[in-house]
């Protein structure tokens, strides 16, 4: 069999739709993750001792065991529970918790890196220590880390990839829909690498873009 | 709580688990002979071979692994290449990790200060006798350091494979999920599993780790 890839563009609306879902799952995702994971830095740094003993647990099951596995565990766990919750934000939320957890680990690396001048400073005009956060640590620690996070988002879009296992309609998912009425998985799969390949590149110039503005604003 | 599903489950999950240790095993081997190769074209003097390292770095590490997998598995028959799902799962892995690899071995080299290369090439060593008695000991520990990180990445990462019907950790807990309908006990068995695996892998690595670890008179 040769390979032909003019069987791809009739599949071009459906592959077109998958991408869009692909980058809403990775937006929302990501932010969930940058989100969940400042809560998750600042309280593993300034909660009281029973909170962050009590993070402790599952952030290591969260860094120690798939993603696909913690996938079926939130999907079909929650329904055990009785929790009704679309499949979609199942898996949005479950993949934006997971690198919650991986963007918390640099955030707290970050902010204990802050120079301890910076919140004096805020504290000695008069900020209380919740303001003094919020407008001069925390700000400086975002920018800090933004590349690090902004790797952590070029990974979960990787990882998006496996919501289709879960029955959500993203681009490998689309792809596999074409190839049961083409049987063409070659042209197919190498079509959705070259499109996941440009969106990375994308993100990756992004990023680094982002990265030259906040460093020429410091 | 199911307790009896819970005792029943550890065995079989126990027999998944030889799987993807087995899996993940296979794929470091080949996965550390991909980095190896790719570090030396990185490092080689012919710029197109330091070209290809380049890309084959960037499109591995640009496309999801389930894709990779699914291009090997799937697309290779119609180019005449039809492996079995473990065989498959293997190869897509290794060749995956390695691009991973590479990039820490490169690093862990580049850290080694520029100086000490040049005085062993001044002291008429060759290239490759630089590097194995200058450059490798300097960043052996650092080396390793990467490649447990990897390693740890990799055992999470053949979860996928359970997509193409190997029987492994993932795989098997699915199937005990879909006939006792109970997520969390067999999920929270194979989830401790990974997590024995993991735990095991990093400890190993540590000590290699301590092992290659230059004494505490020679460092800075």
């Amino acid at each position: 069999m040769t390979l032909d890839f003019t069987v791809v563009p009739p599949y071009a609306g459906a592959l077109a739709l998958g991408t869009f879902w692909t980058i809403l799952i990775t937006l929302l995702a990501g932010t969930i993750s940058l989100v969940a994971g400042t809560f998750i830095a600042l309280a593993q740094i300034f909660a009281p001792r029973w909170i962050r003993l009590a993070i402790v647990a599952p952030v290591f099951v969260i860094t120690g065991t798939p993603l696909l596995l913690q996938l079926f565990l939130v999907y079909y766990g929650l329904s055990q529970l009785g929790i009704r919750l679309p499949a979609f934000w199942t898996g949005v939320v479950g993949l934006g918790l997971h690198y919650a957890v991986y963007n918390a680990d640099i955030l707290r690396a970050t902010i204990l890196s802050i120079d301890s001048g910076q919140s004096e400073a805020g504290r000695a005009l008069g900020f209380g220590q919740g303001a003094t956060l919020r407008h001069f640590v925390l700000p400086q620690a975002l920018y800090v880390s933004l590349p690090q996070i902004g790797n952590n988002i070029i990974v979960l879009l990787k990882d998006s990839v496996l919501l289709s296992s879960i029955g959500i309609m993203e681009l490998v998912l689309s792809a596999q829909l074409a190839i049961s009425r083409s049987f063409r998985p070659f042209e197919f799969y190498i079509t959705v690498a070259v499109i996941f390949y440009v969106i990375n590149l994308a993100l990756e110039w992004g990023f680094a873009r982002v990265a030259r503005k906040t460093e020429a604003m410091r | 709580m199911d307790i009896d599903l819970i005792i029943r489950s550890i065995p079989f999950l126990g027999e998944a688990a030889l799987m993807t240790l087995a899996l993940a095993a296979g794929s470091l081997v080949l996965g550390f002979g991909v980095a190896t190769l790719l570090v030396t074209a990185r490092f080689a003097r012919c710029k197109a071979l330091r070209g290809i390292a380049v890309a084959y770095v960037s499109v591995m590490r640009g496309t999801p692994l389930l894709v990779q997998l699914f291009i090997l598995y799937f697309g290779g028959p119609q180019v005449g290449l039809v492996l079995s799902p473990f065989v498959a799962g293997t190869v897509a892995f290794g060749l995956n990790i390695g691009a991973y690899m590479s990039e820490g071995l490169r690093g862990a080299i580049l850290s080694v200060d520029k100086g000490q290369n040049e005085a062993a090439r001044t002291l008429g060593f060759g290239r490759l006798d630089t590097l194995r008695h200058f450059i490798l000991p300097q960043c052996a520990a650092l080396m390793i350091r990467s490649l447990g990180v990897n390693a740890v990445i990799l055992v999470k990462g053949t979860a996928l494979i359970s997509t193409i019907g190997v029987v492994d950790l993932t795989y098997s807990s699915q199937r005990i999920m879909t006939s006792s309908v109970r997520p969390f006990e067999v999920f929270g068995i194979a989830a401790a599993y990974y997590m024995l695996i993991v735990f095991g892998l990093t400890q190993f690595m540590r000590a290699v780790e301590r092992r290659f670890a230059l004494p505490e008179e020679v460092r800075e």
